[in-house]
């Protein structure tokens, strides 16, 4: 579980079954077993109208077969979440009304799924999340703006422009990211190490 | 008789200064010898004549080149203006709001014609002189709130209001205390808060935020803010720390009567009546150490509030590779006498 850090980061809760008939899940890695841990107490036939998508990066073929005998109406898998966004934004943009959205693994997963679910105007109250697995965080820059995916270590090095951020609490839902701030600006030979705490 | 507006640099060679009687106008913070976060909101009524409360936008010495600082920002960074889609009638709005008031306050600067929806402004220290429809986008160069706050000294940001919160939805920002509105844009009151130590703790925020949504159209607010500044620098941006972070390892017992700088703001809150929104101009006042010990009871009380302020402030506010040359500087003015209380020089 992650602390409570910060009030601009959200706080993720637990899957449970909502009522209704359409639901879409979206997962990767670990967060596979949100899905399954939620599946057994949800009644009977609860998987028949639902959409799976999921990325299992490092968990290879770990969760696949399980996931795929819940026996979903769709099941995806992608190699990547920037692969499965566009799917995504079109299965949102086509979605029945009372969808039910349910968002699982790590926090740039869960942080951009919930960016493209509110823009195809999908109510932040219908959308559930959980956090499992890698506290890897996604980084903007905020020098040069852009975003270093999987971040693990405090200072990190921006994957754009390569100065060392230090990497804050403080986090945009709009951008799905935390803040990247130089850490030496001040002075610009100070070098701290990089620590692997974001794990 | 009118502003006599100085040429000068927030930037490179820093010819920023403020004249004597900008000196004694200065909004100093203090009404006692300490500080700590406090809900300190009172009613936006005008001041004595001459001050910076004379006025509900205040108008100095510096606009037209902070108003060409403004521009030299955006022409870099596009990203500090930004409205999201539902806001452009609270850009109507907070046009209105400025036009009128600066139109009301300095007639010899600023003209409004109004007939219906044909608008006539005139900017006479910047040379501009346009014809508009209000509410029809396409007669002006650029959006409302972008056209107007690059007339308007200081940053802006439109609060919308909706489920008992406040969204920063719009804004322009180029004189800011170390903040990204395009980080910042979409949040509520308590998000973009996020990173201010102590004040969540005390409720702070809680209680300014009940009083925020509660402001009614013509009765505005304020409050002040305060931190320091290495140079005369307006853009003291996160996106540009990485190149002004270094001005904080320049300063030594020589430089700091030229080279530090209090940093005020004066936030306002205003009810806006069309889009029932709520503009926050923060206008930024910059003093250098030479010429706040113009005034003893100042110099005093400064050297007081920075020698006492809490570690977690002096951190936040960024201050702590410099205060102890500044806290040694400042001790030269302070005698130990007593301090009158108000904000007031003697
Ligand atoms: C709706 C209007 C307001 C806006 C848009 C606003 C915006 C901001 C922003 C962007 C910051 C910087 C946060 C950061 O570190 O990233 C800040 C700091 C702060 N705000 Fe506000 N604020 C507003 C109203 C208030 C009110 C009414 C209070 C009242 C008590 C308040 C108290 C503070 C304090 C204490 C800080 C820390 C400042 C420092 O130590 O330099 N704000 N505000």
């Amino acid at each position: 579980m992650t602390a409570k850090t910060i009030l601009s980061r959200p706080v993720y809760g637990t899957l449970s079954p909502q009522p209704g008939k359409h639901h879409l899940f979206i997962a990767d890695a670990e967060g596979a077993a949100a899905i399954l841990d939620m599946a057994n107490s949800a009644p009977a036939g609860f998987f028949a109208d639902a959409h799976i998508m999921f990325v299992p990066g490092a968990t290879g073929t770990k969760y696949v077969e399980p996931l795929k005998k819940l026996q979903p109406a769709q099941f995806y898998e992608g190699p990547s979440i920037a692969s499965a966004l566009p799917r995504l934004r079109q299965t949102l943009a086509t979605a029945h009304m009372g969808l039910r959205v349910y968002l699982s693994g790590t926090e740039g997963l869960i942080g951009q799924a919930m960016q493209a679910a509110l823009e195809a105007g999908i109510d932040h109250t219908s959308i559930q999340t959980e956090q499992r697995g890698s506290l890897a965080r996604r980084v903007q820059c905020v020098h040069c703006k852009g975003i270093t995916e999987n971040v693990t270590t405090q200072p990190a090095t921006c994957s754009h422009c390569g100065l060392l951020l230090l990497v804050r609490d403080h986090y945009s839902r709009r951008i799905a990211a935390f803040q990247g701030v130089c850490i030496n600006a001040e002075d610009p030979t100070e070098n701290p190490p990089k620590e692997e705490i974001f794990r | 008789m009118g502003i006599n507006f100085r040429k000068e640099t927030f930037r490179d060679d820093f010819t920023f200064r403020n004249s004597p009687e900008h000196i004694r106008r200065f909004p100093f913070p203090f009404h006692e010898d300490a500080y700590m976060y406090a809900v300190n909101i009172e009613p936006h009524v005008p001041g004595p004549k001459g001050s910076v409360l004379e006025h509900g936008i205040d108008v100095d010495e510096h606009y037209v080149s902070e108003m060409h600082d403004r521009a030299l920002v955006l022409a870099e960074d596009p990203l500090r203006c930004q409205s999201l889609p539902h806001m452009t009638l609270a850009g109507w709005d907070l046009l209105e709001l400025l036009m009128t008031s600066k139109a009301e306050s300095y007639p010899e600067h600023f003209t409004l014609n109004r007939d219906g929806d044909k608008w006539h402004w005139i900017n006479r220290p910047l040379g501009i002189d346009d014809r508009f429809t209000f509410g029809d986008v396409s007669t002006l160069p650029y959006g409302p709130m972008e056209y107007i706050t690059r007339q308007s000294q200081g940053d802006f940001c439109i609060l919308d209001q909706r489920d008992g919160n406040l969204w920063m939805d719009a804004g322009i920002v180029t004189t800011q205390a170390d903040w990204s509105l395009d980080f910042d844009i979409g949040m509520n009151f308590f998000e973009w808060h996020a990173p201010v130590p102590l004040a969540h703790e005390k409720g702070i925020f809680t209680r300014a935020l009940k009083f925020l949504t509660n402001i009614q159209q013509g009765a505005p607010a304020r409050r002040l803010n305060w931190t320091m500044t290495i140079n005369p620098r307006l853009d003291t941006s996160p996106e540009n720390y990485h190149k002004w972070g270094t001005d904080r390892a320049t300063v030594t017992p020589e430089n700091v009567g030229q080279k530090v700088h209090l940093r005020v703001e004066l936030q306002s809150f205003w009810r806006l009546p069309r889009s029932n929104a709520l503009v926050f101009p923060i206008r930024c006042y910059l003093i250098k150490m030479d010429e706040l010990v113009t005034s003893p009871k100042w110099a005093r009380r400064f050297h007081r509030v920075l020698r006492d302020l809490p570690t977690e402030l002096a951190d936040y506010k960024g201050l702590s590779r410099y205060r102890p040359t500044v806290l040694e500087w400042l001790s030269q003015y302070d005698d130990g006498a007593a301090t009158s209380p108000g904000f007031g020089p003697d």
